[in-house]
């Protein structure tokens, strides 16, 4: 009998010391964050660090899409929104009406770089034979100046943001060909084409090395001064949107994305840094 | 008379614990399933059945968006037929070699081998297919890429041999040595006791052992994501990049939004591919039993 008290004794304490410490814990700081696929390595890298450097605060990092991201915060679901586009007028307006006041916040630019085989003596390429090229218009590395025979399209999977950036800025929302191959990342885009002469694929800005060949679009060479300057085609700014201007922990955490350090995690994700 | 309560309470509750165990991966068949059908099916209110599977376009996310899957179902069939083009010869060959000439020494030391080829993980596979097979068979046959349904088929046939292999091994060790004998005694050689005794008798055993090395082949994913190019057009040729039914879960899955159509699609592909592996184990379970009847053994 003794011994059956003893252990109710353990498991009161238990129960005790439990109920002591969660309400601790509840008491730190929360920041959710919502929205674009594109943005969301960013957030995710930045929140990582952020939380391993401050203990207290404890931030949830949701994917979604663009839209999900700026309707969160128009319903007030999540503190941070995230969209790789601008907020659209309909969306402002609805946002106004239920009181609520969308800032945005750029926080790194999203540039794409086209990158062909080292072996392939192209050296420049226009827009309008890029969207050729990816929808079916053009097969043969000759009729743009380059070599290789033919022209093996690579695109991505239809699920990543930069199949969407690509899709959008290149492409003004035509369909990719459709024997264009799948790769389901930048590093395999790079990869293959590495290994195949008359490869032709775009990767992050980041992801450029000597190992692929990087050919400017409309005399512009994708360039981190080129995207910032806004002159490189292919780019564009990613956003996190607050509702009106962040204050305590969700302004801590907008300083540190766009810190220095926030920035160089940014850049190791394949985006282009502001600074 | 209380020990022999307490023995007959205990062995009660182990047999408990036991029953629960083996109807657990019912419960999780059941399981998987049920969710496979509830987050598939809703996808038919958007596109018909026909379109669904009969499309010939794959434009999940798309603002004029298409689900047709053709492409897909025939990347996967088109690989999983060149798979077996390489794990039947290659298993059914070790499987005959190991059990019918080697030695007790190379016996010993190839089965475990081929076994280990079964333990190597998935993305070993695809990644070498990836940067070393590729473009080798991209120089090889002087074409304009290495990622193709040829290699896809290569991987995948290599990954499905110690399947095919150690199976069909099973089937011919279960041939009574009675037959062998029998055989002997009227004056066939070796060749052609094995030829017209044994494999004969062996037969459904080593079906069954290339229907599950088939079943192998079309539920891989990661090497076929990395090796066979993506491509989702209807295939034409063994050297033209396809993509197959996994891929396109394991490339999609991650970013869809939840409940949205094309999460949906995708569901509806992991369905399809679902029956696809149950008629395949279906049949090998019956030609099994087949086997087993033909050679006397029960059931």
């Amino acid at each position: 009998m003794n011994k059956l008290k003893r252990q109710l004794g353990i498991y009161t304490l238990t129960l005790a010391i439990f109920a002591l410490v969660c309400p601790v814990n509840a008491h730190a700081d929360t920041i959710t964050i919502k929205g674009s696929t594109t943005v969301l390595p960013i957030a995710q890298a930045c929140a990582e660090s952020y939380m391993d450097q401050n203990p207290s605060v404890n931030i949830s990092v949701q994917g979604g899409g663009s839209g999900v991201g700026i309707a969160s915060i128009i319903d007030g679901t999540a503190d941070i929104g995230d969209a790789s586009r601008p907020i659209k007028n309909a969306e402002l307006s609805s946002a106004i009406s239920r009181g609520k006041d969308p800032k945005a916040h750029v926080v790194a630019m999203d540039g794409i770089a086209v990158i062909v085989n080292n072996a392939n003596r192209i050296s420049a390429i226009s827009k309008k034979d890029l969207k050729a090229i990816y929808t079916g218009g053009i097969s043969s590395w000759s009729d743009v100046g380059g070599s290789g025979g033919k022209i093996v399209v690579i695109g991505r999977d239809s699920a990543s943001g930069t199949f969407e950036a690509f899709t959008e800025l290149a492409l003004h929302k035509a369909k990719t060909r459709p024997d264009a191959l799948l790769e389901a990342s930048n590093a395999a885009v790079k990869q293959v084409v590495q290994t195949t002469p008359g490869a032709i694929g775009y990767v992050g800005l980041g992801y450029v090395d000597s190992t692929v060949k990087a050919i400017p679009v409309d005399g512009v060479m994708p360039k981190e001064e080129t995207v910032l300057s806004g002159t490189y085609a292919l780019a564009r700014p990613l956003f996190m949107y607050t509702n009106g201007k962040p204050t305590g922990a969700i302004k801590n955490f907008m300083d540190f994305v766009l810190s220095w350090e926030g920035q160089s995690l940014a850049k190791e994700n394949g985006f282009v840094p502001l600074k | 008379m209380k020990i022999k309560n307490v023995t007959k309470f205990k062995e009660n509750i182990y047999r408990g614990i036991f029953t629960i165990l083996a109807f657990a991966s019912l419960f999780f068949l059941l399981g998987i399933t049920v969710i496979l059908f509830k987050e598939g099916l809703p996808i038919f209110q958007k596109v018909s059945v026909f379109d669904f599977l009969f499309g010939r376009y794959w434009y999940p996310t798309h603002a004029d968006a298409e689900f047709g899957i053709l492409p897909i179902m025939l990347g996967s069939l088109w690989v999983t037929i060149g798979a077996l083009g390489v794990c039947v010869p290659l298993g059914v060959g070790s499987a005959l070699y190991i059990h019918e000439l080697a030695g007790y020494t190379q016996k010993s030391v190839l089965k475990p081998l081929i076994e280990i080829l079964a333990a190597i993980p998935s993305i070993v596979y695809g990644f070498f297919g990836m940067v070393i097979v590729a473009p080798f068979i991209q120089r090889t046959f002087h074409l304009s890429v290495g990622l193709n349904a040829f290699t896809g088929s290569l991987m995948l046939g290599i990954m499905a041999t110690p399947t095919v292999c150690s199976i069909a091994e099973d089937a011919l060790s279960f041939v009574p040595k009675s037959f062998r004998e029998a055989s002997y005694a009227l004056g066939a050689n070796r060749w052609q006791t094995l030829i017209n005794v044994i494999m004969p008798a062996a037969g459904s055993g080593i079906s069954t052992a290339i229907i599950l090395g088939m079943s192998r082949a079309i539920g891989e994913t990661m090497t076929v994501l990395m090796v066979c190019g993506g491509a989702a057009v209807i295939p034409h040729s063994f050297f033209q990049p396809v993509r197959p039914m996994t891929a396109t879960i394991a490339a999609e899955m991650g970013e869809a939004v939840m409940g949205g159509a094309h999460y949906h699609a995708l569901f509806a592909i992991g369905l399809i591919l679902f029956l696809f592996t149950l008629v395949f184990n279906i049949i090998a379970e019956i030609i099994s039993r087949r086997f087993r009847v033909k050679l006397g053994l029960g059931r």
